[in-house]
C-alpha cells in the first residue's frame, strides 16, 4: 500500500493535521535516515516450518535465550557466582532489548527510578557502575541524576514547565488535580499487616492484599469516572502517563498499573544517561558471553537439561545445556517451547522511535528546552534531548521522538506501525514537532527510525495480579523464565528484577546469599 | 473646487509625518549601531534618493490618482507608523539588520515620494501652475519645520521613539480617510477605501496601546550610549558603548563592566583569593573573558600560569584585540603565562586532571539554566577537585542586595560542596552592592593584606568587605543543584522586584 504525505499525516497525526499540512508549501525532501528496526524478518522465521537441524553440538552449564534487560542481569548475576560456562543467544546484532541505544542517544528506555533501599540487585548494579554519591551506600551522584529542567509542555503555540498544564487551569481543576495528589499520597504511604508497600519497584516486593489488587480488576478511567475526576487536563496527565509507560489509553490501563505508575516513586529522583538505559545495559553486557544476531527456534527439554537448537541465516546450531533461561517474552516462548501450555493473556503494544540528529536547537516560544519535551495536542510522546545530561546546551543535537500506538487492537497497531516506512515515519515525527518548531525542518541532518513491533507488555485490567501472570514465572523442567512482562508492566528495574531471581533459580545453593 | 485650502493642510501634515519617519530612523540606527554621523547622513542620503525614485514612479500612475493617492497614504501609514517598533524588534532579532534598516527606509522614501506628485496632479485641474508650486512647496517646508522643531523638543522627550512613530502613522491615515471625503467627487469605490483606512487606523490603535510592550521589547536593546563595537556570536550579542565617564561591555543586553568603576569590582573579585591562598603558580580564571580579573591575577610575580576558561572566542579575541578593552586590561591577554581555553567551563573542567593553586570563578549572573549549571554543587566539586587543598577560589555571586536569597544560595552551596566559605560584599556604583565568596577546602580566615598596588583595595577596606550589614545577612535558601536548579528561579523572582 502506497500513503501519501496526507495519508500519512491523517493515520498517525489526526485529520485536521493532515488538512492543515496539506495547505502549506509542497513537502521538501525528507533528511536522510533508515529503518533500524527490529528483527521482524527473521523473528517471524518462527511461525514458519520446520527450521533445518543443527550441524554441529556444543554442551554448556547455561544458556540464555534472550540479550535483553533481563537476559543480561541473568549473565551478571551468574558471573558474579562463578559460572563462566555460559552462553547468550540475542537475535538482534546488538544487546539492550527494548533499552538499546546508540552511543550517545536511547532508542528505548531511557531512565530509571532511582532504588528505594529494598531494591538491592539495582543497588548493587549501580554501585558497581560508580553512579553513586562517593562514600555514599544509597544517594545517587547528582550528575547522574537528570537535570533540571525535567519537563515542559507545548500548549497553543507555547511551551511552560511541567507536564500539567496549569495555564489556563479553573479552580475546579487545580482543585482535582491537589485530590488526585492526595489520593496517590495516601497510596504512597499505605501499608499492608506485613508492612509492605501498595507500589513498590520490583512489584515482587509490593502488597498483595486484596484491597490494592481489586484495583487491577478496573480500567483507569472507571477508577477516575468514580472519584469524579473529570477535569480534561489531569485526565490528560494520567493518560500522558499511562501511554508513556504502558503504550495505553485510560480506557485499557488497569487502575492498579496506573497508580503504581505514580505512587510508586514516592518523590524518588530520576536516574539517566545520554544514551538512556543503554548506560547500565553496557555494564551488564560485559558479564555477557553473547552471540548476537542468533535466533533461538527452539528449547526441548530432555533426561539431563535442555536442548537448544539456535539460527544465524542458515547455519544452525545446538547446545546442550544443564538449565536455560529464557529471557525473552512469552509471545515468543510459546513458539519456542512447544511443550509448555501458552498463554494468550501476554499482549504487546507497539512503538514507533525516532532520533533526528539536529544541526542546532531548535527556536521554541517560553519556558526553555528540558530534558523531556511533551506537546498536549499530539498522540506522540514527545521527545527527550540527548545533550541534555551532559549538559551541552548549544550546538548539535539528537531528538528521541516516541511515539506510542496505544489503540485497543493489538494486531491493528502493529499493522499501522510496520505499514509505514522510515520515510512515513520521518514524516510523522516532523509534522508533529514542527508546530512547536517551525525551524525543525531545516536544522534536521538525518532522521532514523526504529518501529517497536512487540514493544511493551500491556497492563491491561486484570493481568498484573492474574493467575496467568504468576504462573508464567515458574520453571518448566529445567527452563526458567525472566522478562519484564513477568512482571505485567515494561520497566528496566522488573527485567533486571526477574533476570536475577532466574539466576538465583539455577544457582540453587551456590549462588550464596540472595541479591534479591 | 473650494476645498483646495483644506487639501494644502493636508500637505503639511504629509509632510511633517515624512520628515519625522526620516528622523526616526536616524535616531533608532545611531541608537543601535552607534556612529550618529554617519547613521544619520546614510539615512537622510537613502530617503532623499528614494523621494526620487518615488517622484519618477508617479508619472506610471494614470488612473484613479484619487483613490491611488488614499492608498499611497494609508501604506505611509502603516510603513511609517510601524517603523520604530519594526526597526528596534528587527535589530533585536536580526542578523541582516542593516540591510532591514535601508529597505524599511527606503520603502518609505518611495512611498512619501509619490504623494507630492499624486496631489499636484490632482490639484492642477484647479490652479494654475505657478500657484500650485509655489503653495505644496512652501507648504511642505512648513511641515518639515514643524516635525523638526517637534522632534527633539516634545516628541523624543514625552511621546518616546515608538509612540511618536505610531502616532505619526495616525495622522498619515488620518489624512488618507479624510481624503475619501475631500476627494469625493473624484473617487469610485470609496467604500472599500475607507474600510482600508479604518483597518489601518485600528492597527496603528492597538500599537500605539500595546506601546509599552513594544517599548519593553525594544528597550532590551537601546542603549543611552554611542555604541563602539557590537557583534553576535552563537553564544550572546557582544556590544560595547562609550560616554564621559568611560566604556562599558554589555553582553545580552546586561552590563558586564563600566571602565569607570569595574577596578573595584575586579580588585575585590581577585586579591582575598590570592592573598588567601598558601601558593599562587598556577591560576584558573572561569568565565571572565574580558581580561580584567586576569590583570589582576598578573600583578603577582608569583604567579607561574594562568588558564582562563571562556565560552565565546569572539568574547576573548575582542578582550585581547580591540584597543579600549585591550588598554583597560593592560594587554593581559599577550603575557605569555596566559592560556585561553574556548570551551563550557562544566565541560571542560569535568576532562582536565590538573591542579590549581587559585581558582577565579566570575560568570555573568544566574539568569539562564545553562548559566544556573556553573553554580551547582556538582561545579563547585569538580572545582574543590582540581584545586590543591591550601588553595583558595573566589566567586561573583550576584547582589546580596537586590537578590539576598540568590546570594546566599550561592554560599551555602559552596558549603554543600565541601568549601569553607567567607562570604563578602562591597560597592560597585555601576552594580550597586556586589557579593563575593572566598572558598579553601580547609579553614579559611578573612585575609588582612592586599600584597600588590591597587586603586581601590588596601588593607582596611579588605577587612571591612567581610563585614555584612544586617539587610543582606543570611535567609534560609535551599542548595542549588543540576537537577532542581534553583538558583535560576531565586534569582529571576529577585530581580524582576527591581526591573
Amino acid at each position: 500500500m502506497e500513503l501519501t504525505r496526507r495519508d500519512v499525516l491523517a493515520t498517525f497525526l489526526g485529520a485536521p493535521f493532515a488538512a492543515l499540512a496539506c495547505r502549506e508549501r509542497p513537502a521538501v525532501a525528507l533528511p536522510p535516515g533508515e529503518l533500524v528496526g527490529a528483527s521482524h524478518e527473521v523473528g517471524h522465521r518462527l511461525r514458519g516450518g520446520a527450521p533445518p537441524q543443527p550441524s554441529r553440538w556444543e554442551t554448556h552449564d547455561v544458556v540464555i535465550a534472550g540479550g535483553g534487560v533481563a537476559g543480561l542481569a541473568s549473565a551478571w548475576r551468574l558471573s558474579h557466582a562463578g559460572v563462566r560456562d555460559v552462553v547468550l543467544f540475542e537475535l538482534e546484532p546488538a544487546l539492550g532489548g527494548t533499552s538499546r541505544s546508540s552511543a550517545s542517544f536511547p532508542w528505548g528506555a531511557h531512565y530509571l527510578v532511582a532504588p528505594s533501599p529494598e531494591n538491592r540487585a539495582l543497588q548493587r548494579l549501580l554501585a558497581e557502575m560508580g553512579v553513586l554519591e562517593p562514600g555514599a551506600t544509597t544517594t545517587i551522584a547528582e550528575e547522574h541524576l537528570c537535570r533540571d529542567p525535567q519537563e515542559r509542555l507545548f500548549y497553543r503555540g507555547r511551551w511552560y514547565e511541567g507536564l500539567y498544564l496549569h495555564s489556563g487551569a479553573s479552580h475546579e481543576d487545580l482543585r482535582q488535580l491537589r485530590a488526585f495528589e492526595a489520593e496517590i499520597a495516601r497510596w504512597a504511604a499505605w501499608r499492608d499487616a506485613r508492612g509492605r508497600r501498595a507500589f513498590e519497584i520490583p512489584i515482587a516486593y509490593a502488597s498483595d492484599d486484596a484491597e490494592v489488587t481489586a484495583l487491577d480488576r478496573m480500567s483507569m478511567r472507571t477508577w477516575m469516572d468514580a472519584r469524579g475526576f473529570t477535569s480534561a487536563r489531569l485526565r490528560w496527565l494520567v493518560e500522558y502517563s499511562t501511554r508513556d509507560d504502558y503504550g495505553l489509553l485510560l480506557d485499557d490501563t488497569s487502575a492498579w498499573a496506573a497508580l503504581f505508575y505514580f505512587a510508586s516513586r514516592d518523590e524518588r529522583p530520576v536516574v539517566t544517561w545520554p544514551e538512556g538505559n543503554g548506560r547500565p545495559v553496557a555494564h551488564l553486557a560485559r558479564s555477557a558471553q553473547a552471540r548476537t544476531g542468533w535466533l533461538v527456534t527452539s528449547l526441548t527439554p530432555v533426561a539431563d537439561g535442555v536442548d537448544v537448537v539456535a539460527l544465524r541465516g542458515d547455519e544452525a546450531v545446538g547446545v546442550h545445556a544443564k538449565r536455560v533461561i529464557f529471557a525473552g517474552p512469552q509471545f515468543v516462548a510459546a513458539r519456542v517451547i512447544p511443550s509448555r501450555p501458552a498463554s494468550s493473556a501476554f499482549t504487546y503494544g507497539s512503538w514507533m522511535v525516532a532520533n533526528l540528529a539536529l544541526r542546532d536547537r531548535p527556536q521554541s516560544h517560553g519556558f526553555p528546552l528540558a530534558w523531556d519535551n511533551v506537546l498536549y495536542d499530539s498522540p506522540s510522546l514527545g521527545y527527550v534531548v540527548s545533550t541534555h545530561q551532559q549538559g551541552i546546551d548549544r550546538g548539535p543535537t539528537v531528538l528521541t521522538y516516541y511515539y506510542a500506538l496505544c489503540g485497543s487492537d493489538v494486531r491493528r497497531e502493529r499493522e499501522r506501525l510496520l505499514g509505514a516506512d522510515r520515510d512515513a515515519w520521518a514524516e510523522v515525527a516532523l509534522a508533529d514537532l514542527s508546530r512547536a518548531h517551525p525551524d525543525l525542518r531545516s536544522l534536521t541532518d538525518r532522521i532514523d527510525v526504529m518501529r517497536w513491533g512487540h514493544a511493551m507488555i500491556r497492563p491491561s485490567p486484570g493481568f498484573v495480579w492474574s493467575e496467568a501472570r504468576r504462573r508464567a514465572a515458574e520453571p518448566h523442567h529445567g527452563i526458567h523464565f525472566a522478562n519484564t512482562d513477568l512482571s505485567g508492566v515494561a520497566l528496566f528495574e522488573e527485567a533486571l528484577h526477574h533476570g536475577v531471581r532466574a539466576a538465583e533459580e539455577v544457582l540453587g545453593p551456590r549462588g550464596g546469599a540472595s541479591w534479591l | 473646487m473650494n476645498r483646495t485650502p483644506i487639501l494644502f493642510l493636508n500637505v503639511l501634515v504629509i509632510a511633517a509625518c515624512g520628515l519625522m519617519y526620516e528622523l526616526l530612523a536616524g535616531t533608532v540606527a545611531s541608537y543601535v549601531l552607534g556612529d550618529s554621523v554617519t547613521q544619520f547622513s546614510l539615512i537622510i542620503g537613502l530617503y532623499l534618493s528614494a523621494l526620487g525614485v518615488g517622484a519618477w514612479l508617479s508619472r506610471f500612475l494614470d488612473r484613479d490618482l484619487a483613490a491611488r493617492f488614499v492608498d499611497v497614504e494609508l501604506a505611509v501609514a502603516l510603513l511609517g507608523g510601524l517603523s520604530a517598533p519594526m526597526l528596534f524588534l528587527g535589530f533585536a532579532r536580526l542578523e541582516w539588520f542593516r540591510l532591514f534598516l535601508f529597505l524599511v527606509v527606503f520603502a518609505i522614501g518611495v512611498l512619501v515620494g509619490l504623494e507630492l506628485p499624486i496631489l499636484m496632479r490632482i490639484l492642477k485641474e484647479h490652479l494654475d501652475f505657478k500657484e500650485l508650486v509655489s503653495r505644496v512647496l512652501s507648504f511642505d517646508y512648513i511641515g518639515s519645520l514643524f516635525a523638526a522643531v517637534l522632534f527633539p523638543m516634545f516628541l523624543m522627550p514625552r511621546l518616546g521613539l515608538v509612540r511618536t512613530s505610531i502616532v505619526f502613522g495616525l495622522l498619515n491615515a488620518a489624512v488618507g480617510l479624510y481624503g475619501t471625503w475631500l476627494l469625493r467627487p473624484l473617487l469610485r469605490g470609496v467604500m472599500m477605501l475607507r474600510i482600508r483606512a479604518a483597518f489601518v487606523i485600528v492597527v496603528l490603535l492597538i500599537a500605539l496601546l500595546r506601546a509599552d510592550v513594544l517599548t519593553t521589547l525594544a528597550e532590551d536593546e537601546l542603549y543611552a550610549d554611542d555604541i563602539v563595537y557590537s557583534s553576535s556570536s552563537p553564544y550572546q550579542r557582544i556590544l560595547v558603548t562609550n560616554n564621559a565617564a568611560g566604556f562599558q561591555l554589555f553582553l545580552n543586553g546586561n552590563l558586564q563592566f563600566s571602565s569607570a568603576d569595574e577596578y573595584r569590582y575586579h580588585e575585590a573579585l581577585v586579591h582575598p583569593a590570592m592573598s588567601a591562598a598558601k601558593s599562587m603558580g598556577r591560576v584558573l580564571i572561569l568565565g571572565g573573558g574580558d581580561g580584567l580579573a586576569l590583570r589582576e591575577v598578573l600583578k603577582y610575580g608569583g604567579v607561574q600560569q594562568v588558564t582562563l576558561v571562556d565560552l565565546d572566542p569572539k568574547m576573548t579575541a575582542l578582550s585581547a584585540n580591540f584597543a579600549p578593552l585591550r588598554t583597560l586590561n593592560h594587554n593581559a591577554f599577550a603575557d605569555r603565562r596566559v592560556r585561553v581555553v574556548n570551551e563550557d567551563a562544566m565541560i571542560w573542567i569535568e576532562r582536565v586532571r590538573e591542579s590549581f593553586d587559585v581558582v577565579i570563578v566570575d560568570f555573568p549572573d544566574p539568569s539562564s539554566f545553562s548559566l544556573g549549571k556553573l553554580y551547582s554543587t556538582r561545579f563547585y566539586r569538580l572545582v574543590r577537585a582540581r584545586l590543591v587543598p591550601d588553595g583558595a577560589i573566589s566567586v561573583q555571586c550576584t547582589s546580596p542586595l537586590y537578590a539576598r536569597q540568590s546570594y546566599w544560595c550561592i554560599i551555602r552551596t559552596l558549603e554543600a560542596a565541601g568549601f569553607s566559605v567567607r562570604p563578602y560584599q562591597t560597592t560597585v556604583p555601576s552594580f550597586g552592592v556586589w557579593g563575593f565568596a572566598l572558598a579553601s577546602p580547609r579553614a579559611v580566615d578573612a585575609p588582612s593584606v592586599v600584597q600588590v598596588p591597587t586603586r581601590f583595595l588596601d588593607d582596611a577596606t579588605l577587612a571591612a568587605m567581610f563585614v555584612f550589614p544586617r539587610d543582606m545577612g543570611p535567609v534560609p535558601v535551599e542548595i542549588n543543584r543540576l537537577d532542581n536548579q534553583i538558583l535560576v528561579r531565586y534569582y529571576e523572582d529577585e530581580w524582576r522586584k527591581w526591573s
